[in-house]
């Protein structure tokens, strides 16, 4: 990679990208032999927000890496309750670790950590913008079960904060994927997004129904609505329920389209579409792990 | 005909004419360059004046200060037509059309409430300068021309 620390998926090559995703493939393939491929080393785990599995997946790549982890523990507890900067922060943990993984609420905020650190420092999340990890396990899922190019992929959900849907926009750019969006007209992608689109000069379509799509998809790439995105209840159950879909909305799906969600999910998928062969959720989810160490590996074996 | 029409803001001494400011602009000139009437700078102000090349357009001239690059980066955002001449004992001594700058710091706060340029941290917005716009080196917003003025953090 180009440089020390993964912040957007903007910063990520076409290159860069199949160096991660072929790496996890081989360490996919003999985890064993890299037991002990970064013993005695430490990676700082700066979570501001909870998330259970994006802490638990990083904690397990590292390990399984041969390396430990430390964690600033809730923020209730931590000095950042007393007022401490994020930049202050990270330089403490600077200290104490050879890598940092930082998920924050604000946006930019993995930008900025990564101003005032040598440390290889990895964006898992910061906000509405950007979780890059999350994309690169995403495009190994796809990968795997469509291929990456001549791929004709529909997003749907929340594209406006959902900050996995625009890191992974962003990467396809890379690719020859024609990139379908599908969401409620106050859900669509932030004028940001739409601007790196449209300057890619990529093949985007804006949609608000699934059914205009669905027959042509490759990959179905399906993101929560949250309830608390909508000012008033009745809004949210007017658009939530033309985004759920289950076994009979899927008749009018190729039988090879995969369904790809970076959970949790709560309703918008049925659970009758578990045990068929779309469903490629956990599996995506499980594919955290080597793409993490993929990753860690990389970054964490720069001569610095 | 234009010498006619200067004649409306008068001449200064030593300072700074910024001429051909879009019409409309003058105040969001003077919001960039700090000033507000309390540093007791003389400040001549023409909006609307008719022009040959912008249909109307704004003058501001500035008596007894020459701007920084910063300012004038900045001002090429919203005037980008706009010319700087230094003025010295009431000759224009230099004219120079404003440049885009690749990057502006520090006059432009970022619009998105939960960028973490708008916490406490120790650092100032940055933003890339577009075609058409700017954009937050942190959390990529996108701020148009027409909404650059909206965001000054002088304001
Ligand atoms: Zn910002």
């Amino acid at each position: 990679m180009r440089q020390d620390h993964l912040i957007s998926a903007t910063d990520l090559s076409r290159e860069d990208i199949e160096a991660v995703l072929d790496h996890a493939a081989e360490i996919d393939a003999n985890p064993a032999a890299y037991r002990q491929q970064h013993a005695g080393k430490v990676l700082g785990l700066c979570f501001f927000e909870p998330s259970t599995r994006t802490r638990m997946s990083f904690d397990t790549a590292m390990k399984r890496l041969g390396g430990q982890t430390v964690d600033m523990g809730p923020v209730e507890s931590s000095s950042v309750k007393k007022g401490e900067t994020l930049a202050d922060t990270v330089r403490v943990v600077e200290g104490y670790a050879d890598g940092l993984v930082l998920r924050h609420p604000s946006e930019g905020a993995a930008q900025m950590a990564s101003e005032f650190v040598d440390v290889p420092l990895i964006n898992a999340g910061d906000g509405a913008g950007q979780h890059p990890s999350q994309t690169l396990l995403d495009l190994y899922t796809i990968r795997e079960n469509a291929g990456l190019d001549d791929l004709t992929i529909g997003i749907m959900g929340d594209l406006k904060y959902g900050r996995t849907v625009h890191s992974l926009a962003e990467a396809l750019t890379n690719f020859d994927a024609r990139q379908h969006f599908i969401s409620p007209e106050s859900l669509r992608l932030p004028r940001n997004v739409r601007y790196d689109l449209h300057a890619s000069g990529s093949q985007v379509k804006e949609h608000t129904e699934l059914d205009e799509v669905l027959p042509k998809l490759d990959v179905l790439y399906v993101t929560r609505i949250q309830r608390e995105r909508f000012p008033d209840e009745n809004e949210y159950r007017k658009v939530a329920g033309e985004y759920q879909i289950d076994a009979e909305t899927l008749e009018a799906a190729s039988d090879d389209l995969t369904i790809m969600h970076p959970l949790p999910r709560v309703d918008e998928i049925s659970p009758d579409i578990d045990d068929t062969d779309h469903a490629t959720y956990f599996e995506q989810a499980h594919n955290g792990v080597p793409v993490r160490m993929a990753l860690l590996d990389i970054l964490l074996s720069q001569d610095r | 005909m234009t010498e006619n029409h200067e004649l409306r803001v008068s001449k200064i001494q030593n300072g700074t004419v910024i001429d051909h400011v879009a019409g409309g602009q003058a105040l969001n000139v003077l919001a960039i360059l700090g000033i507000d009437g309390t540093s007791g700078e003389t400040v001549s102000v023409g909006m609307n004046v008719p022009s040959d090349r912008l249909g109307r357009k704004d003058i501001v001239k500035v008596e007894g200060r020459e701007l920084s690059q910063s300012e004038v980066d900045v001002l090429s955002l919203i005037a980008p037509a706009a010319s700087i001449n230094i003025v010295r004992d009431y000759e224009v001594v230099e004219k120079n059309r404003v440049v885009r700058p690749d990057v502006v710091s520090g006059i432009i706060s970022c619009p998105n409430t939960n960028c973490i340029t708008n916490a406490d941290e120790p650092i100032e917005a940055r933003f890339t300068v577009l075609s058409d716009g700017v954009r937050c080196e942190y959390c990529d917003s996108i701020v148009r021309e027409d909404e650059v003025a909206a965001n000054l953090t002088v304001n």
